[in-house]
């Protein structure tokens, strides 16, 4: 059987030896594949202060963006290819709370400025390229109102 | 316990019970939210509840992480903490960023990024907090007559730890690399060095309750954690399917997060063959019931569960679903919140000297939490599935979905009510055993 120094070697080789692939593919994506794919000249000013907009006011805490965030309000990855520029804009700036379909949104308020930031970020949130996701549904329901 | 320092380990279990509670209240808000009663919205706002509820829990597991330390270590090395006035300063300052960092999220300061809402400022304070920890705990080590495997295990999983929460702080335009790194403090906390944590915490609770040796314990202890590692680091793959990253992550992430529930198998045969196989029975049963329970809930809920949809295939579909959300319950209760409740079962009675090992409350607290955690997972699971099938299948929209599903949620509250009873029923028992006091230092080494 297995000896204690043959297990703590197990341990140390084997965390040793992921923990470099692991680095070793961390860089590889992070230098030249993620600005490829996610179209990092894209980032312009305002794409930066959406994503601040989004952060400082939580937006993750009910949506999600990439699939990431929380699951009481609706993936927003493509939301302006879904919804359109002026529908996105309208609920951002909406100084009454916005609830459709009963599940309420925080009133926001926000300037138009403001929301165009954040409609420039999900414009190149959409645009990355997110290797299938979020996939088309295979079926289209008709009964969607 | 056989030191006075030892006696630091209470305050900081009973501020991870005081903090549980609170997650608790929070989680109800969530689930009446989902079932469609959100009365609380212009006070409470579901991001809020959420922050809180999800932030509460990090913050009460590492209270109870360090509470497991400041009494492990001090026994493991055979040594006084080294500074116990700087420990309960440590202690209240803990305390004190948490709850400016909970009142903060509820006027808007926060940091958007889930599981790390801590805003950057506060961030450097919990970094020196948990520096201090640390050096305490390693100034013991090293002034300790003795440097077990089982507290060095422990320790490496602290240290780890917390310079995994650095990758965290930095900020970045991309949204891609923000994940990308987000997911270096939270999936390698969760599903790396947190497990050495727990295997630590395991490995020092087996010891004790069992009596085997401590040689072959601590043998498959660096197989167990051996594993965690080979499958948990290039595991993380699982989180860059889909957040614009490279495709060569999903047969990575795919594969080894395949190979994650062995490390959780191995957890939780260790922990049944070393109790058949131990000669000894310690009176302690609600302990025993605990480490058992957290070593095989841990398998089912992180690994068995996990698997469920780590799969690309699958989690093209479920990739932001509540099938996250039942996963997620399960596995942090069953590896993380059992064994922290494991170890302060077993510390308590020989901090305070009141042997409370096998009362009915205690019982009805392990089996009541459990079946209501059980419960609460399948009403996520079968919301979830639900949810995958019309919204992303069907291609029925989101609202029109969580309408259908709302059902689902008056389960999961009955079953939460269920898991909250457990609980209670817990913290009571926690209350009965009174404060620690130097009359419960005993020089027994087995107890």
């Amino acid at each position: 059987m297995l000896s204690k120094n043959q297990a703590r070697l197990f341990f140390i080789g084997g965390t040793i030896v992921t923990f470099s692939i692991f680095l070793g593919l961390s860089w590889h994506t992070l230098s030249t594949e993620v600005p490829k794919k996610t179209n990092s000249q894209k980032i312009t000013k305002t794409v930066v202060s959406g994503k601040a907009l989004w952060e400082s006011n939580n937006c993750m805490g009910c949506h999600s963006i990439f699939g990431e965030g929380a699951y009481y309000a609706p993936e927003l990855t493509k939301v302006i290819e879904r919804r359109g520029e002026g529908f996105v804009k309208a609920v951002l700036m909406s100084k009454t709370p916005w609830s459709p379909r009963g599940r309420k949104m925080v009133a926001y308020g926000f300037s138009e400025e403001e929301a165009n930031n954040l409609v420039e970020f999900f414009k190149w949130c959409g645009e990355a390229d997110l290797n299938g996701f979020p996939a088309k549904p295979p079926y289209k329901a008709e009964s969607n109102h | 316990m056989k030191y006075k320092s030892q006696k630091i380990a209470y305050w900081f279990f009973a501020l991870s019970m005081l903090l549980l509670s609170l997650q608790l209240i929070y989680g109800f808000i969530m689930g009446f939210a989902h079932m469609g009663y959100d009365g609380l919205h212009s006070i409470f706002p579901f991001n809020t509840a959420r922050a809180v509820h999800t932030n509460l829990l990090v913050m009460w597991l590492l209270s109870g992480f360090m509470g497991a330390a400041y009494y492990i270590i001090p026994e493991e090395a055979e040594n006084e903490l080294v500074n116990v006035k700087l420990a309960y300063v440590q202690l209240i300052s803990f305390a004190l960023v948490g709850v400016v960092a909970i009142i903060g999220y509820h006027f808007n300061y926060w940091e958007g990024r889930k599981f790390l809402e801590i805003p950057r400022p506060l961030d450097w304070l919990v970094v020196v907090n948990v520096l201090t920890f640390l050096g305490l705990i390693l100034m013991t080590l090293f002034k300790g007559k003795k440097r077990t495997t089982t507290s060095l295990v422990l320790t490496m999983g602290l240290v780890f730890a917390a310079l995994l929460y650095l990758p965290g702080m930095i900020w970045f335009d991309n949204q891609t690399m923000d994940s990308f790194f987000r997911w270096w403090v939270v999936h390698l906390w969760v599903e790396g060095v947190w497990e050495l944590i727990m295997g630590g915490i395991l490995a020092f609770l087996l010891i004790k309750i069992t009596g085997v040796d401590r040689e072959v314990i601590e043998k498959w202890l660096y197989v167990i954690v051996g594993l965690t590692f080979i499958s948990g680091i290039l595991g993380t793959g699982h989180h860059y399917y889909f957040i614009g990253t490279p495709k060569y992550w999903l047969t990575i992430g795919g594969i080894f997060s395949a190979l994650e529930p062995l490390a959780f198998l191995g957890m939780a045969l260790f922990a049944v063959y070393m109790y058949r196989k131990g000669e000894k029975k310690h009176p302690n049963k609600t302990a025993l019931n605990w480490t058992l329970g957290t070593a095989i809930v841990s398998f089912v809920g992180a690994g068995l569960l996990g698997l469920a949809h780590t799969l690309p295939q699958v989690n093209l579909y479920t990739h932001g679903t509540l099938v996250t959300a039942m996963h997620g319950h399960l596995a942090f209760w069953g590896a993380y919140a059992m064994i922290v409740l494991a170890v302060i079962s077993y510390a308590l009675p020989n901090l305070t000297g009141r042997k409370l090992y096998d009362t009915p409350r205690g019982m009805y607290a392990f089996w009541l939490s459990n079946i209501g955690m059980l419960g609460m997972t399948v009403a996520f699971g079968v919301a979830g599935v639900a949810q995958v099938y019309m919204e992303r299948i069907m291609g029925v929209e989101f609202g029109v979905v969580q309408k259908e599903i709302q059902v689902h949620f008056f389960v999961l509250i009955c079953c939460a009510t269920l898991f909250t009873i457990g609980i209670a029923l817990y913290i009571l028992e926690f209350i009965r055993h009174g404060k620690p006091n130097d009359e419960a230092i005993i020089n027994n080494n087995n107890i």
